[in-house]
């Protein structure tokens, strides 16, 4: 059923969507603009004039070998993120989603990670993974391994999927949870009849089923891992060791903040900012087309 | 194909609700059962469990000669036609009906010439390769009924199939099931809450309540001879009238101070002990008749049916509905003579609900 209201003339509606409005001017589109401007000029070292440069910002970016290694890190990043994160959320929603003795309390237990601020769950895995100080440290380097994240850029990868990894899977449990408890549950008995075993059932009927939401999840986990995991990669790596786990956006802030470099950065900036927009797009799209079935 | 045999099969959830309280039951080969009661009687609850979607808590069923307590539905060699359809919404219609024998590995080419056939005796065929949601009700629970006799298994098994179609398509694949079912033959379960459903296809007629069985029997039987008050006023509509009366001797009780003789009567039952004496609206005659005994009924409305009116009104007190075919009795009527024919008299305990018949 639709909802609609009748105004009878326009300042009522107008003031109404007024703070709406003032809320994504300011926050959105006038950072928005102001970046695509600052990425066509170029400040100098003192940040005392500028100069318009047009896309010669660009032009540089391309040519920085960083530049590519930050999208490679990225999308290995962005793929084992999104692997882990969909793949555990989907194995523990189908357990939970089972009647359980205290399912609740599990439930509430697998969504609390979510509400863990991104820097707060990068220094809890820092706790446990340092090198000297590590409560799980200790046990794998006393197995042999030489466990330093610190120095060894493909430990640091290991930590930061696995702290961004946990902090994204309630996310995903939850909407994977919703999905499971909206298949009825007469079309899985029929199924049970029809003489699939669980396995089975889950790979013909379940997963086909869920394919809306994962979708849904997997592009959601994708802009996570771009933008969202910033607070994780400061705390736990910042960028490290040298550069090896600086993703897209954390080089914004690198070269910007760190390295003064503004218009570079602003470039940056406005290249991530066409990629969120194409993400939002796709899922747009299919999200109301409603997806396979 | 096989029968099914329940015994003393009882459902127990936590909580110590008992939904099934020890039901024994015999469905013979090739029959046609139906499980009629109210809502929560419990005969959902029993079909799940010969289904084996839901654990036994307590005695024995049996497909065939062999005890299924333990295994799974799939193993069971049973179909089931779900109220929702419960069709896979991503696949085709063909893709429905071919999962079952998919997973049993049925050849290629058996699969589907067996889904053809069964699409040809639905009339589906024009749908076989449309998904769920491009079907109107009525077709959708074709595909339902054609994913079951794909697999030839003992037994079906139907949880109210028709509750969610509209009043017309009801009726007409009431008689499409029934005819497929005695086309092919196989022993079959049905549940429902409709007492229309329940007479009109069923073989067996079993009447459930609070969990346990009220009266099992044919439904010519099961209407004539009502063994309980509960299944008297369940099974016919109208529904029976119960009205409080006294024993005046054998063969004879009265309501209100009129006396009605009764043909099937338990002997010895002390004169003067209260008594409920059951009519049913299509039972009872307007005007005098040699023979019978006669009732006065004060008329306080008439609901018009087209070939039949009902007269609601009192008889000594207690509410009453006659039945008669239009324009028998003026509809201005506010005075009813009643007759009534003793072996149309169905006599019932007042403490035990249970029929006062003769044994």
């Amino acid at each position: 059923m639709e909802k609609r209201a009748h105004f009878s003339g326009w300042t009522l509606p107008l003031l109404l969507i007024l703070p709406q409005m003032a809320i994504t001017v300011i926050f959105f589109y006038w950072p928005a603009s102001q970046a695509i401007w600052q990425s066509f000029l170029r400040e100098d070292a003192f940040g005392l004039a500028s100069e318009f440069v047009g896309f010669e910002n660009y032009i540089d970016l391309f040519k920085q070998p960083e530049y590519y290694r930050a999208m490679i890190t990225t999308a290995i990043f962005s793929t084992l993120v999104a692997f882990f994160s969909l793949s555990v959320a989907l194995l523990l929603a189908t357990q939970a989603d089972k009647s359980l003795r205290g399912g609740h309390a599990f439930k509430t237990l697998l969504i609390w990670p979510y509400a863990v601020a991104p820097a707060i769950a990068g220094v809890l895995w820092i706790f446990m993974f340092h090198p000297t100080l590590g409560t799980l440290a200790r046990p794998i380097r006393a197995v042999g391994i030489d466990w330093n994240p610190m120095l060894n850029g493909n430990h640091a990868m290991i930590l930061l999927v696995l702290s961004a990894t946990w902090k994204h899977i309630s996310y995903n449990f939850l909407f994977f949870l919703a999905g499971l408890q909206a298949i009825p549950k007469s079309v899985i008995e029929a199924g049970a009849i029809d003489g699939a075993g669980p396995l089975r059932r889950f790979w013909t009927i379940i997963f086909p089923l869920l394919s809306p939401t994962t979708f849904f999840l997997l592009v959601v986990t994708v802009v996570y891992v771009f933008f969202e995991t910033f607070g994780i990669i400061d705390a736990v790596t910042g960028g490290g060791p040298a550069g090896q786990t600086t993703t897209l956006v954390y080089k914004v802030y690198a070269d910007g903040r760190l390295g003064g470099d503004l218009g570079g950065s602003a470039a940056q900036s406005v290249i991530l900012m066409v990629i969120v927009i194409a993400l939002t797009a796709i899922q747009f799209r299919y999200v109301e087309r409603k997806v396979q079935y | 194909m096989a029968g099914v045999t329940l015994d003393t099969v009882r459902k127990i959830y936590a909580g110590n609700v008992e939904a099934v309280k020890g039901v024994s039951l015999d469905v013979e080969d090739g029959s046609f059962c139906v499980l009629v009661g109210p809502s929560g009687c419990g005969k959902s609850t029993l079909l799940r469990m010969i289904a084996g979607l839901e654990t036994i808590s307590g005695g024995d069923i049996r497909i065939g000669d062999r005890v299924v307590n333990q295994v799974e539905p799939a193993d069971r060699d049973i179909a089931m036609v779900f109220q929702n359809y419960a069709l896979y919404p991503h696949m085709s219609v063909y893709d429905n009906m071919a999962y079952g024998l998919r997973n049993r590995k049925t050849p290629k080419d058996e699969i589907e010439k067996r889904v053809k056939e069964a699409a040809r005796i639905l009339a589906i065929e024009p749908f076989l390769d449309r998904k769920p949601r491009a079907l109107s009700g009525g077709q959708r629970q074709r595909v339902a009924m054609g994913r079951a006799i794909v697999r030839k298994p003992q037994v079906f098994l139907f949880d109210e199939p028709l509750s969610n179609l509209d009043a017309k398509l009801r009726v007409q694949m009431r008689v499409e099931i029934k005819r497929l079912q005695k086309a092919l033959g196989v022993t079959s379960i049905y549940v429902t809450h409709d007492q229309v459903e329940a007479m009109t296809l069923s073989d067996k007629l079993v009447v459930m309540s609070g969990g346990q069985i009220e009266q099992v029997g044919s439904p010519a039987e099961v209407y004539r001879r009502p063994e309980t008050r509960f299944v008297a006023t369940f099974i016919g509509s109208p529904p029976m009238n119960i009205l409080p009366g006294k024993v005046e001797g054998p063969g004879r009780v009265s309501v209100g101070g009129q006396t009605i003789a009764v043909t099937d009567m338990r002997e010895g039952l002390a004169p003067g002990s209260a008594i409920e004496v059951g009519l049913r609206p299509e039972d009872v005659q307007a005007g005098g008749a040699a023979g019978s005994s006669s009732l006065g009924m004060d008329v306080d409305f008439v609901e018009e049916l087209g070939a039949t009116q009902l007269f609601h009104g009192k008889v000594a007190g207690t509410d009453f509905v006659v039945q008669a075919s239009t324009g028998q009795i003026p509809a201005e009527t506010r005075k009813l003579t009643l007759s009534i024919d003793p072996a149309n008299v169905h006599l019932f305990d007042p403490q035990t609900t249970k029929r006062l018949g003769r044994f």
